[in-house]
C-alpha cells in the first residue's frame, strides 16, 4: 500500500509557507471560505464523520467536545476556543514545528472551530520558551487580520472572531486543558478537578473549547475533503493521519507524518533507523508520560486504540528510541526528576510521590539502592495511580513501574539484595 | 423542604441533602471518613486524597469530597482497598514530615496522629533524607508557621481569601519545593488570625500564646460563651488545673471556638480568643470591709453591714441618694437577681449601665460587634434600657457633685478608670461605695465594702446575645477563695435587707 499524501506536512518544502501569500496559493483559508459557506450543522456533521482525536495526547473525539459546548441559547454570554500551544512533553516538538512552518493552517482551524460553536474570542496560549514562534504566529496573525481574515465580518460572513496570543510562564503543567485555563486567569497552574468540564465552564466560568495545534490545523483538510475521506485515512476510531517527533537514538530524528495505525517499526524506519547500527532496547511511544515499549513491540498499529492493549499509549506522538546503552534506572530517573520538577503541588500523591520516586531512583544510581526499594516504588506507584487530581500525577506511579516491569535486570542491577 | 437522598455508606442507609457531597452527608451523621483539606465552612479542593472511598460501579476509588451524594449510591468507605488508597495517602503526607511529635504543640490533636493511629499502623519505608524548609517563623502577632510541617491542604490560604478577606497567606513555588508563607511585606495580623491555628490539620500553624505552655491531653474542656462582645461566640475553654506547674500556673490555658451556625459559624476573633490570657491574675478572693472597722469579713455578716448601712442612711436621706452601676458582663441570673434587689426591694431609681465610653471598641461584618460586653440584652429584657434609663458617665458625675448621689454600688465597672483621677475626689465624698466584682481596678481600694466576685467561667449561667438568643455556659474551673456569683451575692444582700439586716 503506498503511502497517502500527508496533509500537514505536504507543503513542509516550500520555504514561505509560513506567509499568508504563499499559503493561499497552495490553497490555504479555502476550508475556511467553504465551512463559512456550509453552515454549522453540515460543517459540524462533516466532523462527526471525521473521527478526528484530540493530537495533544488525550485522543478525546475532537467533534464530541465541540458539540458539547453549552448553546447560547442555554447560556447567554460569550464562548471561547482556546488553541493549546503549550506544548511541553519531553519527546514531543510536533506543534512547534507546526507553528514555525504553517502558522497559518493552525489559524484557519481554529477560526473554523470558533464558528462551529460560534465564539467571537478565540486565543492561541503559546509556551513561553517558544519565543520564535510566538513571533511567527504575531506575524501571521497580523497578515491575517489586514487580509479580513481575522477579525469583523471574516471574509465578508456575518462571522467575526478576533484571536489574541498568550504566551506562558513555562510551567509543564499548564499544557493541561484546565491548568493552562487557571493561567490564563491569572492564578497558580493549579488543574481544576471537572465536572464541570470546560466545555461548560471554561475560561473565566464560559464554555470554552480547548484544543491542540495539531488537532485544529486538521480541521480544514476535512472541510475540504470531507469528514469520511479524512476517516479512511486512519484506523476504525482513529480518523486521518498524526505527526510523530521521532527523537533519541536514530539517525535523522524530527517530524513525520503517518496515518493513523501506522506500526512504530515503520515510523521508526523512516527515521534511519536506529544511529550508529546499533541495537534497539525500547521505544517510548508518545512522550516521557507514555509507558515504554520493548524492542518487541513494534508492531502495534500506532492509533489511539491499539497501544492500549499493550498498557501504553499514542499520547502525543512523541517517539523516543533508546538503545542497547540505555539504562533503563536512569530513564526512569530522569523521567521521575522531571515530573517532580514539574509537579504543580496541589494534590498530595503527585508532589510527595515523584519527589519520593526521584530520591530513590538517584540512591539506587548512587549504588545505595536495594532490592526493597523496587517494593517500595511498586506499592508507592500503585498508591499513585488513579487517585490524584490530573494526569500527570498517574504518569509518576505509571512510567517507573513499565520501566521496572519490562526491564526487570537493568533494575535488579542497581537495586541487588543485600543481607544485613 | 429541600429535597433529600437515601444512598449508602459502608452499609448503613444516610440521608443526604440536594447539592451535598457524600463526605458532607456522612460528617452530618456523625460517620467520619479522613480527610485534611475538606473543611464546611471552606470548600472541597479535593487536594489531600484522603477521603478516598470505594463507590458500587465506579472503575476507579473516588474522592467523597467530591462526590455528590445520589439516591441509591453505594459507597464504600472501610473495605481493604479503600482503607489501603487512604493511608498510602497518608504515608505520602508523611513521606516529608519531619516527625516531631515530642516537641511539636499539635501532638495529641493533629490529623496526621489521629489517622495513623486509625488506619495507617504500616511500617515506615522512607528512606531518604527529608526536605527541609522554614521552622518557627513568626507571621503574625499570634500564629507560629513551620513549612515542614505543612500537608499543603491550603485550608489557610483559603480562610484568608474567602473568611477574613485579608489575603495574607499565600502558595510560593511549586511542587515539593513549595510551601505556605506571608505575601512579602505583609504580616497575618486579621482580627481572626487565631483561628488558623485550629483550622490548620497538623503543627504547621500554632498558636504563639500557647506554644509550649501544656499538653493538650492535660486539658480539660468545657463549653462556654466568649464573653467578649455581644455577639456571644460559642467556644470551649481549655483549662489546665490538675498539673499546676503547667501553664506557668494559669488555669485558663486557652479558649477555642465551638461551632454554632446560627451565632459565629466556626470562627471567634482575635480579641475574644486572646483577651482572657490573664484570667486569673489580680483577682479578688477576700470578702473585705475596707473603711471604718476594716476586715475580712464572712458573707454573712457584710451582707448584715451594708444592709443595716442601708436602713440607717436611707432613713436619713432618700433612696433615690444611692446610685448603682452595672456591667452588661451580667448574666441573666445575675440580672434577675439585681433588679430584685435593686428595683424591687430597694426601689432605685439612678442605673448606669450603658457600656459608653470604656466597653466599645471595633466591629466588623463577620463576628465583632461594638458592644464590647456580652449581655446587655439580658438586662434589657428585664427593663434595664427601656423602662429604666441608664445615666451616662457624666450625669453620675454630676449628680455626686451636686450631692443629690450619696451612695454608689459598683458591679464590675471601674468609674475611677473612666472619670480619670478627677474621680478620685468624687468617690471620696460618697457616704457609701460598694465596689463587687472578680477584678479590683483602680476603684476597689476606695470602696467601703469589696465583694469579690466569680468571672464567668466560674459559674454557670446564660447570656442573651444581640439576636436575643440565650445561650447557656457551664462552669469550667472552681471559684477563686470565697467568691461568689453576682446573683448569689445579690440574694444574700436582699435577704438581709428584707430581715432588717440584723437591726
Amino acid at each position: 500500500m503506498s503511502r497517502p499524501d500527508p496533509l500537514l506536512t505536504k507543503h513542509f518544502d516550500e520555504t514561505r509557507l509560513h506567509e499568508l501569500e504563499t499559503f493561499r496559493r497552495l490553497g490555504g483559508y479555502e476550508g475556511l471560505k467553504k465551512a463559512l459557506a456550509m453552515g454549522r450543522e453540515a460543517l459540524m456533521a462533516e466532523m462527526n464523520k471525521s473521527n478526528l482525536r484530540g493530537l495533544g495526547g488525550a485522543g478525546f473525539g475532537a467533534a464530541m467536545k465541540w458539540s458539547t459546548v453549552i448553546p447560547e441559547a442555554k447560556n447567554p454570554g460569550p464562548r471561547y476556543v482556546v488553541v493549546n500551544c503549550d506544548e511541553s512533553e519531553p519527546g514531543c516538538f510536533k506543534d512547534r514545528v507546526l507553528v514555525t512552518r504553517s502558522p497559518h493552517a493552525l489559524i484557519e482551524g481554529l477560526l473554523i472551530a470558533a464558528y462551529a460553536i460560534d465564539a467571537q474570542r478565540a486565543f492561541i496560549f503559546i509556551r513561553g520558551e517558544y519565543e520564535l514562534q510566538h513571533r511567527i504566529l504575531q506575524k501571521a496573525l497580523d497578515e491575517a487580520r489586514a487580509a479580513g481574515l481575522v477579525g469583523e465580518h471574516i471574509l465578508g460572513s456575518g462571522f467575526s472572531c478576533a484571536i489574541d496570543l498568550m504566551r506562558g510562564a513555562g510551567a509543564y503543567i499548564s499544557g493541561l486543558d484546565t491548568a493552562l485555563l487557571e493561567t490564563m486567569e491569572g492564578k497558580k497552574a493549579w488543574p481544576r478537578q471537572p465536572p464541570p468540564f470546560p466545555t461548560a465552564a471554561g475560561l473565566m466560568g464560559r464554555p470554552t473549547v480547548v484544543n491542540n495545534v495539531e488537532t485544529l490545523s486538521m480541521v480544514p483538510h476535512i472541510v475540504l475533503r470531507g469528514g469520511e475521506w479524512f476517516a479512511k485515512l486512519g484506523t476504525a476510531k482513529s480518523g486521518g493521519t498524526v505527526l510523530f517527533s521521532v527523537s533519541g537514538h536514530v539517525e535523522k530524528p524530527g517530524v513525520y507524518e503517518f496515518p493513523m495505525g501506522t506500526p512504530l517499526r515503520e515510523i521508526l524506519a523512516a527515521a534511519g533507523g536506529v544511529k550508529g547500527g546499533k541495537r534497539l532496547k525500547a521505544v517510548i511511544p508518545g512522550g516521557v508520560s507514555t509507558p515504554v515499549l520493548t524492542a518487541d513491540e513494534l508492531d502495534i498499529p500506532m492509533d489511539f486504540e491499539a497501544p492500549r492493549a499493550k498498557g501504553t499509549f499514542l499520547g502525543a506522538g512523541g517517539v523516543i528510541v533508546l538503545d542497547e546503552t540505555a539504562d533503563m534506572v536512569m530513564v526512569a530517573h530522569n523521567i521521575e526528576r522531571f515530573l517532580a520538577h514539574e509537579s504543580c503541588g496541589q494534590c498530595t500523591p503527585c508532589r510527595q510521590g515523584s519527589f519520593w520516586h526521584e530520591r530513590i531512583l538517584e540512591r539506587g544510581l548512587s549504588g545505595g539502592g536495594t532490592a526493597q526499594d523496587l517494593a517500595t516504588l511498586e506499592r508507592a506507584g500503585e498508591n499513585i495511580t488513579g487517585k490524584v487530581i490530573c494526569a500527570l500525577g498517574d504518569t509518576v506511579g505509571v512510567v517507573t513501574r513499565a520501566l521496572m516491569k519490562k526491564f526487570p535486570e537493568d533494575f535488579k542491577a542497581k537495586f541487588p539484595e543485600r543481607r544485613g | 423542604m429541600a429535597k433529600t437522598f437515601k444512598f449508602s455508606l459502608d452499609g448503613a442507609v444516610l440521608e443526604a441533602r440536594e447539592g451535598e457531597t457524600v463526605l458532607e452527608a456522612a460528617e452530618r451523621a456523625g460517620v467520619r471518613i479522613p480527610h485534611y483539606c475538606w473543611h464546611r465552612a471552606l470548600g472541597n479542593p479535593g487536594n489531600c486524597r484522603m477521603c478516598i472511598v470505594e463507590v458500587e460501579g465506579a472503575p476507579k476509588p473516588q474522592v467523597s469530597c467530591r462526590l455528590p451524594a445520589r439516591e441509591g449510591l453505594v459507597v464504600r468507605s472501610a473495605t481493604p482497598a479503600a482503607r489501603r488508597a487512604q493511608a498510602s495517602a497518608l504515608e505520602l503526607h508523611l513521606v516529608d514530615h519531619p516527625l516531631d511529635c515530642p516537641v511539636c504543640d499539635q501532638s495529641g490533636e493533629c490529623g496526621l496522629q489521629d489517622y495513623y493511629m486509625d488506619i495507617g499502623r504500616y511500617p515506615s519505608a522512607m528512606r531518604e533524607d527529608k526536605a527541609h524548609a522554614g521552622k518557627r517563623l513568626p507571621i503574625g502577632p499570634h500564629i507560629m508557621l513551620d513549612q515542614e510541617r505543612c500537608i499543603m491542604c491550603t485550608r489557610c490560604t483559603r480562610f484568608t481569601a474567602q473568611v477574613s478577606k485579608s489575603h495574607e497567606l499565600g502558595i510560593f513555588g511549586r511542587g515539593h519545593a513549595q510551601v505556605v508563607d506571608v505575601v512579602p511585606g505583609r504580616s497575618l495580623d486579621n482580627p481572626y488570625s487565631g483561628n488558623l491555628a485550629d483550622i490548620c490539620p497538623v503543627g504547621a500553624l500554632t498558636d504563639r500564646d500557647f506554644r509550649f505552655q501544656v499538653r493538650v491531653w492535660y486539658l480539660d474542656e468545657t463549653a462556654s460563651l466568649c464573653p467578649g462582645c455581644s455577639r456571644g461566640c460559642a467556644i470551649f475553654a481549655h483549662t489546665s488545673t490538675k498539673r499546676p506547674w503547667h501553664n506557668k500556673g494559669r488555669r485558663l490555658a486557652r479558649l477555642k471556638p465551638r461551632s454554632n451556625p446560627e451565632v459565629n459559624g466556626h470562627w471567634v476573633c482575635d480579641e475574644g480568643r486572646y483577651g482572657f490570657a490573664d484570667f486569673d491574675s489580680d483577682r479578688l478572693g477576700k470578702v473585705m470591709r475596707l473603711k471604718g472597722d476594716a476586715a475580712e469579713r464572712p458573707w454573712d455578716a457584710v451582707s448584715d453591714e451594708i444592709a443595716v448601712a442601708w436602713h440607717q442612711v436611707v432613713r436619713n436621706k432618700k433612696a433615690e441618694g444611692l446610685a448603682v452601676v452595672a456591667s452588661g458582663a451580667l448574666s441573666n441570673e445575675d440580672w434577675q437577681a439585681f433588679k430584685s434587689l435593686f428595683v424591687d426591694a430597694l426601689k432605685l431609681s439612678r442605673f448606669l449601665f450603658t457600656p459608653e465610653p470604656d466597653q466599645v471598641g471595633a466591629e466588623d461584618e463577620l463576628l465583632r460587634r461594638r458592644d464590647k460586653v456580652p449581655n446587655l440584652a439580658g438586662g434589657m429584657a428585664l427593663g434595664f434600657g427601656t423602662r429604666i434609663k441608664s445615666l451616662t458617665w457624666d450625669a453620675l458625675a454630676g449628680d455626686i457633685e451636686a450631692g443629690k448621689v450619696w451612695g454608689l454600688y459598683v458591679v464590675d465597672r471601674d468609674p475611677l478608670k473612666v472619670w480619670g483621677e478627677e474621680g478620685r475626689g468624687l468617690l471620696e465624698r460618697l457616704d457609701f461605695l460598694v465596689y463587687q466584682g472578680p477584678r479590683k481596678g483602680l476603684t476597689g481600694d476606695l470602696a467601703h465594702f469589696r465583694l469579690p466576685a466569680t468571672a464567668w467561667l466560674e459559674e454557670d449561667g446564660h447570656f442573651t446575645n444581640f439576636q436575643g438568643r440565650v445561650q447557656s455556659y457551664r462552669q469550667a474551673l472552681a471559684p477563686l477563695g470565697a467568691a461568689k456569683p453576682d446573683w448569689a451575692i445579690f440574694a444574700g444582700l436582699e435577704a438581709s435587707w428584707r430581715s432588717g439586716g440584723g437591726l
